[in-house]
């Protein structure tokens, strides 16, 4: 098991070194989204339309943090992932289009996504389900917030990270899901008893 | 003796989200040390720490120990002889606005059609509100449970066929757990509702979820069957965060009502090791 701190953005060569059961720190900026961000993005690539942050070869980071306004800006109070299977069936195309390095939520992802993350090179990150308080003593700022007439928890969160972490790698460049074998060694015992 | 206030229900209901979304229940934290304890996969290991280290974290700086602070539920227990004079419906509602606006809870609820969010945890059916009669209590017991929607989402039930019996009841519930593997975030507690029809079933399942972890139910049938699921759900090795482990739950908590002949409801709620629920009893000003 390997232990690595990457910085943002992740370059092709550091992501194909990561692998299943590494843990990963990230500094840097990264972006959140969740169900109805998914949508929308997908929708302007459909219409061609720029999206309103550099999303390339960068991070998505399934959440949509609690935050409280401080003078004219925003603290981050509590910041875990939110559960990564329910955009599921939207990553696929987002991955392949904006070339993601990494993706980080909880509970991993289903078979068609984590095919498109081996295809593009891409990982799966999980940072602990509920640990909303860890995370957020890892943000160091927000840096601006788009699309928040979707909500403030679906809303496009543009945070600064540093060590941000513990990252387990879930699913690496090479197609091994950890998520995958765990279910199916469960059903296999289920099945014997 | 003075009556039960509005600004008391208020008070307390207020009280019970800030310390439910910033800390854990005892019985809960203990499970969780303990799960830290007997995870032998490193994977594991960590994660138990990190929510460890979570938890002491959200606590010493009164912060929400997950920004997912779920859907509120207040169950008002009111005793029959309780001298009440409170809109309880209206102190939960007027809480959590407050406890949102201070940013305890995150503003999560929307419409369910067209998704708007108030922005402010308020809406039809919002908190959820129930109340229960205590026949000859002079006191009113609020209890609360902040329920986050990635254990939620994991919820099912079924009617099984009345021959399929416990084996059959089993089977539902491990088939429910292997399919939500680390979405709800586990370690998790699992609620079972056995029995009644199709809501009461599914009522049970979460009414379980409030029995203190280390309590096994008092008939003994029932502590058995909470007993062998527990151990049949450590077994599928989905670990913390279904990432592969030991511990994949730290509670089983069954709950039944009597049934039709031709039924076997079974309802299922799981809830994530964020257990977040919190009670107070409340009597006459001065006397809490």
């Amino acid at each position: 098991m390997g232990e690595f701190t990457l910085s943002l953005p992740i370059s092709g060569k550091d992501v194909r070194k990561l692998k299943v059961g590494d843990v990963v720190y990230l500094t840097g900026v990264l972006v959140t989204a969740r169900d109805r961000a998914h949508h929308r993005i997908l929708r302007f690539l459909s219409e061609g339309k720029k999206l309103p942050v550099r999303m390339e070869e960068g991070v998505i980071y399934h959440c949509g943090p609690l935050a409280r306004k401080e003078g004219s800006g925003w603290k981050i109070v509590s910041a875990g992932p939110t559960t990564s299977e329910r955009v599921d069936a939207f990553l696929p195309q987002i991955i392949r289009a904006l070339r993601v390095r990494a993706v980080v939520g909880k509970g991993g992802v289903r078979r068609k996504t984590a095919e498109a993350m081996r295809e593009m090179r891409c990982v799966y990150l999980a940072f602990p389900g509920g640990c909303g308080a860890l995370a957020a003593q890892r943000v160091k700022g927000v840096k601006r917030i788009y699309w928040s007439d979707l909500g403030l928890p679906e809303a496009l969160w543009v945070l600064e990270v540093e060590d941000f972490g513990p990252l387990f790698v879930g699913i690496d460049t090479k197609g091994k899901n950890r998520y995958e074998e765990v279910k199916r060694e469960a059903v296999r015992r289920l099945r014997s008893r | 003796m003075s009556p039960i206030t509005q600004a008391q229900v208020e008070r307390a209901c207020f009280e019970l989200l800030k310390s439910a979304s910033t800390r854990l229940p005892p019985d809960v934290e203990r499970a969780l040390r303990r799960a830290f304890e007997e995870e032998t996969s490193e994977t594991g290991k960590m994660n138990l720490q990190a929510i460890l280290e979570n938890v002491r974290l959200a606590k010493r700086q009164c912060i929400p120990l997950c920004q997912d602070t779920g859907t509120p539920i207040f169950y008002f227990r009111i005793g029959t002889k309780a001298d009440l004079r409170a809109d309880l419906e209206r102190a939960a509602r007027k809480a959590v606005r407050d406890a949102t606006r201070l940013g305890f809870l995150r503003p999560s609820i929307v419409h369910p059609i067209t998704r708007e969010n108030p922005g402010t945890n308020l809406g039809r059916g919002v908190p959820w509100v129930s109340y229960v009669p205590l026949r000859e209590k002079d006191w009113v017991e609020v209890v609360l449970l902040l329920k986050g929607s990635g254990s939620e989402n994991m919820s099912r039930f079924t009617v099984l066929d009345p021959a399929l019996g416990v084996e059959g009841v089993k089977k539902f519930v491990l088939e429910t757990v292997i399919a939500a593997g680390g979405k709800p975030c586990p370690p998790i507690i699992v609620g079972i509702g056995i029995g009644g029809t199709s809501d009461g079933a599914m009522n049970l399942a979460k009414l379980a979820l409030l029995r203190p972890l280390g309590e096994s139910h008092p008939d003994g049938s029932i502590a058995r069957l909470e007993r062998e699921l527990m151990e049949a759900i450590n077994e599928t090795g989905i670990g913390p965060m279904g990432l592969g482990g030991k511990v994949t739950c730290i509670g089983v908590k069954v709950e039944y009502a009597y049934t039709h002949t031709a039924s076997l409801p079974v309802g299922v709620n799981i809830q994530c090791w964020a257990a977040r629920k919190a009670s107070v009893r409340l009597r006459s000003e001065g006397r809490r």
